[in-house]
């Protein structure tokens, strides 16, 4: 097993590796000078020679994504001339709300879609698991700015319960903090409730089917341990690969509940660097939300080997 | 189910909350320490406020800056930092000086170098400061604390212009400081004035701190806008901007800020709803919507189609679709803003009437051959957005074509700069507003000027205009200056350099136990009290 | 016997169209199209048309506009309420189905065309498929909408930067799926009796690869669609996608954020429709893909 995770994280670099070639080809190869596009619309002509020298425009193309990626390892991200502050800096700042804001979706998502999963697939074929299913297809569709903003209409607008918009810091309050989480998280869970109610019905599906359930009914093990013990326990595996897909799912709707929201996280920083054209950010966020995309599958996959003893590679 | 469950997981947490805020509140302290929570208009990014026009840099000037002079609410023209001045019998010599206890922030005396290096830097970049400069022989530091200006001609406009009170203000620095280029930004932040800038503390475009300056002697006099005493009464001010300006109307009412800058009267209904907070006007004079043509391409490099626009537009329209609210908007034909000394609606008849059959037949007598008009759209400041589509719509309407281009407020700020025909990357027009501080005479109005390269962008060329605004300088009477003030619109309908598109206000919202914000034309925030 | 002229070909499309999602999702979605198509004869009036007395009424507010050439009033009535401009957001979102479709099909039709040839190189030549496979895992370690957004970053709004930006993001999907159905079709006796019997490649392509790709690929580009009009709408709301005067859904949301409290109906209402509308798209991808391709039955 040892031999298949060394191999496994090998994987991942030449994976990183496009991507930060991606990256950085997406600014250089684009039409216009990018020493220009990096100092932004108020830059004189000083500052963009500057910017060209420090990035070595001039220089070959393999030279200069040397000098950007050796600068990207030291999490030196360059300085966004937006906020004229170090993108890394900002960077830092931000990732409390998304953060917060991705577990406390992540936690909803398992206590809600799991239940609903295993439900649904117990009781196959009947009015509940069609009215899962259905509910299923529906979360799948709904655009998250759209259940965003429904939920925001009725439980802020109409009933007054719940704030509008923003963020509060965990260290100003837990209470405060959940209290302004609370609707944007269930709003972006929305999605992910769908998908991995319908990835646990599968799997818990196949499960039942198996010998072993059998085994266990036969032995006269209660209906709610047969499930508990045996069969989520054997449908974990593929939702746990699931939830590794959901994370790309996931990022990119931190980003639009951010900005619906106005959670001053990742998502929204990401957002207001593209209206302000601020590259250096872009940049970085981009590469950042990649390369912790790809650590999270990495995670996953690893974690499913030590899971299911049974996959060997 | 989901009902129960939030209901109860958060009054279980909340009431957690409170008992855990409760204790942290009664801890006594020595003494409280008051913080006025600001949502300024914008985030502030460049601290020089000679460099820039940006209002927000205004602002910020006067928070931590002082200045010799300034205008009382009602025009007057009132001694600041100044204590005396006199003028020599043959109006050639001033001399000012300075009032005592005046101090830099750093601790140093005030003294009349600085003040000259101060308006030597300012009158490099501004418009009012040059044509002040043209009058000037020489400007010396007597003494420690007096200035003296040998002037060619007797004029009025020395006071006059180091009392202007907008973009660009006559800051006063430290002279090691107003020693910098006027071209470059300065990079230490001292000034005189009621409030301290806390370096440390600033994050560009998203915090500003200013802490009370305790050794500020202010004037003997009472408050009076920006003229008389300014007292600070709260020991910090922070400004943090908000982007979204529904949620700064919600954060006012949960109290977590004190005072919006600029609400859109859209939101007022949030806002009384909430019960939490009260509106005023900090510039009673309010803004201007002002049309900005760019002569220098078709089809507005023909004086005649420019003038068709001065009849398709109507004021109404762009101030209902950009205000809405009756309550916050006038529309007035003078150029010099309505309620001001200049104000006149001479020549202005039958003018911004949307009178479309006189606009068609005037750009068909002009020839117009149907060249589109790159019309610049700023998508994100909700106070011009709404703009840019009723000038298309209207121009649409008496023939025009209209190639209206969207792009964010900075894209637009640098690009208007560009003399580029509007294929390769120019434009003919756009649309933004001006405070009434910077357009009470031909002078201040910045838009007017029409020396060719020296204008701003748009850049008009016209001698007459520039002959009108140089005899209103030297003018020696008010009747004679109104009179050139009418003569300059008469001009002006035949060479359009802007189209002014009616005056509003935008309500400023303070939390009801904030009082005593000051009606001084720009928002100053000494003479605020908070609590109690 | 009957049976016996029913081609595979018939009996798919028998299959097809005897399915309940099928039916569902195709009749709705065919309801967006015609939305679409019949915009103007739908009682619409013109999207971008101001009119600043009225704005932000409510829906179903009733007044007399001027009109500007003949200077006579005529009356409107405002079915789904007006934006902050006063324009009729019934016929802004009647509109937008336009932008929504053009965007989804386009996007749909450019990445399987594009990823069809990736992935058939992919597949069925070895040297090609190291390289392109680890480019697509690269692009695939992108999250689609960033990988969007960092592309519509470098060009100047518009709808086809808005295109190719979620094509991007979009062809890696494509050529992972068709290079699997490629790999599997190569074992094929019949495939390696055409090889033995030295067919050319292009016709080997063209004839037993292509083919077998076409039911995967017909409800995978279903599902592009709707991931298409999603993202359009993301990005349009964000700010950053079509410019704002042109009416999409996403668009028409951007500009009631700001007072949305106050008149949630510039929301609700387009968000309600692209909502219904990607349901409708993806049922129709449920079905199609249950009853055309019950081999590729888990999403890719």
């Amino acid at each position: 097993m040892l031999s298949y995770l060394i191999k496994r994280i090998l994987a991942t670099i030449p994976v990183m590796l496009f991507v930060a070639v991606f990256i950085f080809l997406l600014l250089r190869l684009t039409p216009g000078d990018p020493a220009a596009m990096l100092a932004g619309d108020f830059a004189n002509d000083a500052q963009i020679a500057e910017i060209r020298a420090k990035l070595g425009l001039d220089e070959p193309l393999w030279k200069q994504f040397g000098l950007w990626i050796s600068d990207m390892l030291r999490f030196e991200l360059g300085e966004s001339f937006y906020y004229k502050k170090e993108v890394s800096e900002l960077i830092l700042s931000r990732i409390e709300p998304t953060l917060s804001l991705s577990l406390l979706t992540i936690i909803f998502t398992v206590l809600i879609a799991v239940p609903l999963g295993t439900i649904a697939a117990y009781k196959q074929g009947s009015w509940m698991d069609r009215g899962i299913m259905g509910f299923s297809v529906l979360g799948f569709s709904l655009p998250v700015f759209v259940i965003g903003y429904g939920l925001i209409y009725v439980f802020s607008v109409q009933l007054g319960w719940l704030p509008v918009q923003g963020y509060a810091r965990i260290a100003d309050g837990v209470g405060e903090w959940l209290y302004r989480l609370i609707l944007p998280a269930i709003a972006l869970s929305v999605i992910f409730v769908a998908f991995i109610a319908r990835m646990t019905r599968t799997s818990v599906l196949e499960v039942l089917g198996e010998d072993y359930i059998r085994t266990a009914r036969a032995k006269g093990q209660t209906e709610s341990r047969v499930l508990m013990r045996h069969a989520l326990r054997n449908a974990a595996v593929p939702i746990v690969t699931v939830i590794g897909l959901a994370i790309a799912i996931l990022i990119g709707g931190v980003v639009v509940t951010e900005s619906v929201f106005t959670i001053p996280g990742l998502g929204l920083l990401t957002v207001e660097a593209v209206l302000n054209r601020d590259f250096p950010t872009i940049q970085a966020v981009i590469l950042f939300f990649s390369v912790v995309y790809v650590l999270i599958n990495l995670a996953v996959d690893v974690s499913y080997t030590l899971l299911d003893p049974r996959i060997r590679y | 189910m989901l009902h129960y469950f939030r209901r109860g997981a958060l009054t279980g947490v909340a009431a957690a909350a409170a008992l855990a805020v409760g204790l942290a509140v009664s801890t006594p302290a020595a003494q409280a320490e008051t913080t006025l929570r600001v949502v300024p208009h914008s985030g502030l990014k460049i601290l020089d406020p000679i460099w820039t026009t940006a209002y927000i840099t205004r602002n910020h000037g006067y928070m931590i800056y002082d200045t010799l002079f300034t205008l009382d609410p009602d025009g007057n023209i009132q001694p600041q930092m100044v204590d005396e001045v006199t003028t020599s019998d043959d109006g050639l010599t001033v001399t000012m000086t300075l009032r005592d206890g005046l101090k830099w922030h750093d601790g140093a005396d005030v003294t009349a170098e600085d003040t000259v290096a101060s308006i030597e830097r300012w009158a490099s970049k501004d418009a009012m400061g040059q044509k002040m400069m043209q009058f000037v022989d020489s400007l010396e530091a007597t003494d420690a604390k007096t200035m003296t200006f040998n002037l060619n001609t007797a004029t009025g406009l020395i006071q006059l212009a180091l009392a202007k009170p907008s973009s660009n203000v006559p800051f006063m620095m430290p002279a090691r400081i107003a020693a910098t280029p006027g071209d470059e930004q300065i990079e230490e932040y001292i000034g005189s004035g009621p409030f301290m800038f806390n370096n440390e503390e600033w994050e560009p475009g998203t915090k500003v701190v200013y802490e009370k300056f305790d050794d500020y002697v202010p004037r003997d006099e009472p408050t009076n806008g920006l003229a008389g005493a300014k007292v600070a009464k709260v020991d910090r001010v922070e400004w943090t901007p908000i982007r979204d300006i529904q949620q700064a109307v919600n954060a006012i009412t949960a109290g977590e800020v004190d005072i919006i800058e600029s609400v859109p009267p859209d939101l007022l209904p949030i806002l009384n709803d909430g019960g939490e907070a009260y509106t005023m006007v900090y510039n009673p004079s309010g803004l201007q919507y002002t049309f900005r043509y760019n002569v220098l391409h078709p089809p507005f490099d023909n004086p005649a189609v420019r003038q068709a626009l001065l009849y398709a537009f109507n004021q109404e329209d762009f101030l209902q679709a950009a205000i809405g609210d009756e309550n916050y908007f006038q529309t007035c034909k003078a150029m010099f803003v309505c309620g001001l000394p200049f104000e006149t609606d001479a020549h202005m008849d039958g003018l911004l009437e949307s009178n479309f059959a006189k606009a068609r037949e005037i750009l068909q007598e002009a020839g117009y051959d149907g060249t589109p008009v790159v019309l610049m759209h700023s998508t994100n400041l909700p106070i011009l957005t709404n703009l840019a589509p009723v000038a298309k719509d209207l121009m649409e309407a008496v023939g025009l074509n209209v190639d209206m281009q969207s792009m964010d407020w900075s894209t637009l700020v640098a690009r208007r700069s560009k003399k580029d025909a509007p294929a390769d990357g120019g434009w003919n027009a756009f649309l933004t507003a001006w405070d009434a501080g910077d357009l009470f005479n031909p002078l201040a109005m910045a838009f007017l000027n029409s020396g060719c390269d020296k204008a701003l962008f748009g850049w008009p060329c016209d001698e007459q205009i520039e002959k009108l605004r140089d005899d209103f300088a030297r003018a020696g009477s008010f009747d004679e200056q109104k009179q050139i003030v009418e003569a300059l619109q008469a001009r002006w309908v035949e060479y359009p350099t802007h189209i002014h598109l009616g005056q509003f206000n935008t309500p400023t919202a303070l939390r009801n136990d904030v009082k005593g914000m000051l009606e001084a034309g720009v928002p100053v925030f000494w003479n605020i009290s908070k609590g109690e | 016997m009957a049976a016996v002229d029913q081609s595979p070909f018939r009996q798919t499309l028998g299959r097809v169209f005897s399915n309940t999602s099928v039916l569902i999702g195709g009749g709705l979605a065919l309801v967006i199209v015609l939305i679409g198509l019949l915009a103007p004869y739908l009682d619409t009036r013109d999207p971008a048309g101001i009119s600043p007395a009225n704005r932000n009424k409510p829906p179903g507010f009733e007044t007399t506009v001027r009109d500007y050439d003949t200077g006579q009033k005529i009356p409107v009535t405002y079915r789904m309420g007006s934006d902050t401009l006063g324009r009729d957001i019934y016929s802004r979102v009647v509109y937008g189905a336009r932008t929504s479709l053009i965007v989804g099909v386009s996007v749909a039709a450019i990445a399987i065309f594009l990823g069809t040839l990736i992935g058939l190189l992919a597949g069925y030549f070895r040297w090609a498929d190291g390289i392109i496979m680890r480019i697509m895992d690269g692009m695939m370690a992108i999250p689609a909408i960033l990988l969007a957004i960092a592309v519509v970053s470098l060009f100047s709004a518009g709808l086809l930067s808005v295109i190719i930006a979620i094509v991007v993001s979009e062809i890696p999907r494509v050529v992972r799926l068709v290079r699997s159905v490629v790999l599997s079709i190569r074992e094929e006796p019949y495939v390696e009796a055409a090889i033995t019997a030295g067919t050319p490649t292009p016709t080997l392509l063209m004839r037993h690869v292509l083919p077998n790709t076409l039911a995967p690929l017909i409800v995978q580009g279903t599902f592009i669609v709707a991931s298409a009009i999603i993202v359009e709408a993301i990005l349009s709301f964000l700010g950053i996608g079509i410019p704002p005067d042109i009416p999409t859904w996403g668009n028409i949301m951007a500009e009631g954020r700001q007072v949305f409290q106050l008149h949630p109906h510039n929301i609700l209402y387009p968000g309600a429709i692209l909502g219904l509308t990607v349901l409708a798209v993806n049922i129709l991808g449920d079905g199609l893909r249950d009853t055309m391709d019950p081999r590729f039955s888990k999403r890719v």
